[in-house]
């Protein structure tokens, strides 16, 4: 696919034409009143690369504060204009689907276990990012090229409902072992591995855990100890999983859940009043780390404004504003995190990881073999 | 008939294409060995098997227990009947997203089968026959009582004076009488339900999987575009039969009959037995829609220490830190508001030209377009979004990021409603009038304003509610395109869902419930607005 970079003169063609069509169909005097609250069609910007605007690509999870993105606006002359497009998966995939014409200038949300998928599409133009010496060693998995940026980190790890093991007076578990222990049978609930990317993550623990031959056994002995699997992180969490608000109201009764180390302290932020202690914790040897990446879109339309957000992405600002809206941990050195992360958080030491190509290379096949051995 | 065929072709047939043809060509040409190979897949074959069986089993069950509903709405009067009619009709306009886990309230643990019985469904296939049933009651009930409540009960009056028994004249007067309505709804139901996607995900976790949640997998998740694209044409296939027997028993029903005025048919329960029926009747509702919409309001209003409308105050306020929404839940509703609009207008325009065009015209061509407007239906919300992505992609047509697509593919939700709803009442125009009033130096303008606008006026209201509620709840295709800054309410209640925290779910639970309201209410004024001859919905 070749690409081709869009001329001032197409930028307007493509905003007539938007125009001409809603004008076809008979809608112009509504179109007024949805292009009122600041959506009009088209990316706002007239000129090519002196864009005004820059777009950035990614799935339903980004949050920035207002704040943030108007101090990049001040900082830079840029307006973001941010475009979801589904989950992480399925927004990495229609970036593929329309890589050399892409739909903005940035794509943010490419994680590892994803990642191989992205660079040998040629998704990515290199960039370094300015400040990138302070994003930590371990997250830059393509330190070489500069494809991608390293933006944030999360655990995805078994958290447990502190009351059902405190009530019991039972040890909480901690590592994977613990999980297919006869104690803990029919506590756990965990998401499909081919649909739910919590639920691959955890998958893929296993699997750097047990081994690539290991992990079927391991399996094996977890279905035996009564794994509930079911297809989304959202019917786990809010429906099965006792420790969460949605679960309370759901009369839920598993107490354990694969979810991320994040998530305790969601639960103390988003509780009115918010309780001194969080209901869940994590079980901090059950972790898998997901590092999420952000690159230069192939062919984006407004280079200079993507590599300025790409900075921005992992500037101090940015990194200290991710956590609460996210629900991630920043990679540079110097943010900080802030209290109700420390406080009601997880550390996790030595989170579980595997090498992306590994990933990429057996992904299908791990997910198959899993999918036949737990859910059939 | 230009700008509905142009309508199609751009917005619908040509990103289809457009995907299929990516998914089966490989450099520039066709691999239809494919086809074979993905065909001949044991877990290709179980999900067509699971496909099959579960929507014929649906159908069947929804037959079962919603007929003698349609009856009860067709021939019983009682209080409070048009806001059940309505309440009845708002779970198929609701994203699945939302009732799904209403109905795990319903049929899960601690649920109220649960906790009567000791009976848990979940994840088991018959979550997903239930609700089904929950979705589909109303196709059933509006199509098969909407003509029912028409048929003259003199016939078969007549029948029994002449010597019929009660269930005699019933199978030969009435019966016959209903059965292409019957067999238009059955065919509806199996429609709905072999593309089945939200229910089966939610309720059937991840052991049953039907051909459309197997296409989001493919295309989706694993970008497998081969696999994709032959279960695509599977499913075209199959939902392209069914609606060519569709417009089979459409055409059949719309022989002559004595039709009479709905006000005339129906009358007070009288006796035991038909008081017990409508008793059955309402309790079926209440079990089976009530109640989970009910769990819904209960889980909003559900706040710490008692029950209150806090996660309602939360929803005008983005939180604290930015959150989940640049703009405040709240505006979803406004959001959302607009889109339908768009979409409802643009859907009328379309839908409104093609009845047009399917009433003036006849023949092989017109009856094959009919069948046409229905496919949206029965194709994968991923297909038509990921076909936007890789065919309105160059001028004069990018729209990939623009407000517009969230309108138009909702329109192409709403338009075979439209047409559907159009198509009996334009029929039934005389065409004597308007040619009566060309004689009378009427323009064809001004024809069309005197004569035909009155005659239609209703059902095009109609028709307008029904596209604006469907659009509404469109779910699929939008979050692929709706934007951050203005979500639409479905969309902004998967976001909410979709995050750890008390006040995020409440708030899912608190938006649910004024989506719920927003569709109840649009429906109820169509109850109200309803033509004297309906359409199909």
């Amino acid at each position: 696919m070749s690409t081709t970079s869009t001329t001032s003169t197409t930028r307007r063609t493509k905003q007539l034409a938007a125009t001409a069509v809603a004008a076809a169909l008979g809608v112009t005097a509504l179109a007024g009143c949805g292009s009122s609250d600041g959506s009009a069609s088209g990316s706002g910007g007239t000129k090519g690369s002196g864009s005004k605007t820059v777009t950035l690509v990614s799935h339903d999870s980004f949050n920035a504060s207002k704040d943030v993105l108007k101090a990049f606006t001040a900082e830079t002359g840029y307006t973001v204009k941010v475009l979801k497009s589904g989950d992480a998966g399925a927004a990495l995939n229609q970036e593929i689907l329309t890589k050399g014409s892409p739909r903005g200038d940035v794509f943010f949300g490419v994680d590892n276990t994803l990642l191989s998928r992205a660079l040998d599409n040629g998704l990515f133009t290199p960039y370094e990012a300015k400040g990138s010496d302070r994003v930590a060693a371990d997250t830059q998995l393509d330190a070489a090229k500069h494809r991608v940026t390293p933006i944030d980190t999360g655990d995805i790890c078994i958290n447990y409902d502190k009351k059902y093991f405190a009530d019991r007076k039972l040890a909480p578990p901690t590592t994977f072992d613990d999980l297919a222990k006869p104690t803990y049978r029919n506590l756990l609930v965990t998401e499909n591995a081919a649909t739910s990317s919590p639920g691959l993550g955890f998958l893929l623990g296993t699997v750097a855990t047990y081994g690539e031959n290991g992990y079927q056994d391991y399996w094996k002995k977890l279905k035996s100890n009564g794994v509930k699997v079911v297809d989304g992180w959202e019917q786990a969490y809010n429906e099965e999983f006792s420790g969460s608000a949605g679960g309370k109201k759901a009369k839920a009764d598993r107490p354990l859940v694969v979810s991320y180390a994040s998530s305790p302290p969601a639960e103390v932020l988003y509780a009115k009043p918010q309780p001194t202690e969080a209901p869940t914790g994590v079980a901090t040897g059950t972790c898998f780390r997901q590092i999420e990446f952000a690159g230069l879109l192939n062919g984006a339309k407004n280079e200079a404004g993507g590599k300025a957000l790409l900075d921005f992405l992992i500037s101090k600002k940015f990194q200290e504003d991710m956590p609460l809206n996210m629900f991630v941990s920043p990679v540079t050195k110097d943010a900080k995190l802030p209290e109700i992360f420390t406080e009601f958080g997880a550390t996790v030491d030595k989170p579980a990881t595997v090498a992306p190509d590994t990933i990429a290379k057996n992904r299908e096949q791990w997910v198959q073999s899993w999918s036949s051995l737990v859910v059939k | 008939m230009a700008v509905p065929v142009a309508f199609f072709a751009v917005f619908f047939a040509y990103p289809v294409v457009a995907i299929v043809g990516r998914g089966l060509k490989a450099d520039g040409v066709w691999q239809f060995g494919r086809i074979g190979e993905v065909l001949r897949r044991p877990d290709i074959l179980d999900v067509l098997w699971f496909t099959t069986w579960q929507a014929l089993a649906s159908t069947a069950l929804t037959l079962l227990i919603a007929l003698p509903g349609a009856y009860v709405f067709a021939r019983f009067d009682f209080p409070g009947k048009q806001l059940l009619r309505a309440v009845v009709t708002v779970p198929f306009v609701l994203p699945t997203v939302v009732v799904g886990t209403a109905f795990l309230a319903l049929l899960g643990r601690g649920g109220f089968l649960d906790e009567l019985a000791g009976v848990r469904l979940d994840t088991t296939v018959w979550a997903i026959l239930l609700a089904h049933v929950f979705f589909n009651y109303a196709v059933v009930v509006r199509t098969v009582g909407g003509l029912w409540s028409q048929l003259d009960p003199r016939q078969e009056e007549a029948a029994r004076v002449l010597g019929a028994g009660r269930f005699a004249a019933w199978r030969r007067v009435t019966l016959p009488a209903l059965a292409p309505a019957v067999a238009a709804a059955a065919l509806m139901v199996f429609l709905f339900t072999f593309t089945s996607f939200g229910v089966v995900q939610i309720l059937g976790g991840p052991a049953y999987s039907t051909l459309e949640v197997e296409i989001y997998r493919q295309t989706a998740q694993l970008l497998d575009l081969p696999t994709a694209a032959v279960l695509t044409m599977v499913q075209f296939a199959a939902v392209g039969a069914v609606l060519a027997v569709h417009a089979w028993t459409v055409r059949r029903r719309e022989t002559a009959l004595k039709l009479v005025d709905p006000a005339q048919t129906a009358r007070r329960p009288r006796g035991a037995g038909q008081r017990a029926l409508l008793g059955g009747v309402l309790l079926t509702v209440l079990v089976l829609i009530l109640l989970p919409l009910g769990v819904l309001v209960e889980r909003s209003l559900d706040v710490p220490g008692g029950h209150g409308f806090d996660y309602y105050r939360a929803l005008r306020s983005a939180d604290a830190s930015g959150g989940t929404f640049l703009v405040a839940p709240l505006e979803a509703i406004w959001n959302s508001l607009q889109y339908a609009l768009v979409a409802t207008v643009i859907a009328l325009v379309v839908g409104g030209l093609a009845a047009a065009a399917l009433t003036r015209r006849a023949g092989r061509l017109v009856s094959g377009f009919d069948a046409l407007l229905m496919l949206p239906l029965g194709v994968s919300a991923v297909t038509v979004g990921f076909g936007f992505l890789i065919t309105l992609d160059k001028p004069p047509l990018d729209l990939r990021t623009t407000w517009i697509l969230v309108p138009l593919a909702q329109a192409l939700v709403g338009v075979p409603f439209v047409v559907r709803t159009m198509l009996p009442v334009l029929r039934a125009v005389d065409g004597r009038l308007r040619e009566a009033a060309a004689v009378l130096g009427a323009s064809p303008l001004r024809a069309w304003r005197e004569v035909d606008l009155p005659l239609v006026r209703r059902a095009l209201l109609v028709a307008a509610g029904f596209a604006f509620a469907v659009s509404l709840g469109e779910f699929g295709a939008t979050v692929f395109i709706a934007r951050p800054d203005n979500p639409t309410l479905p969309v902004a209640v998967a976001r909410l869902l979709g995050r750890s925290g008390e006040l995020n779910y409440g708030q899912a639970m608190a938006l649910s419930t004024i989506l719920m309201l927003v569709c109840a209410v649009s429906l109820l004024l169509l109850e109200r607005i309803r033509p004297d001859r309906s359409g199909e919905f």
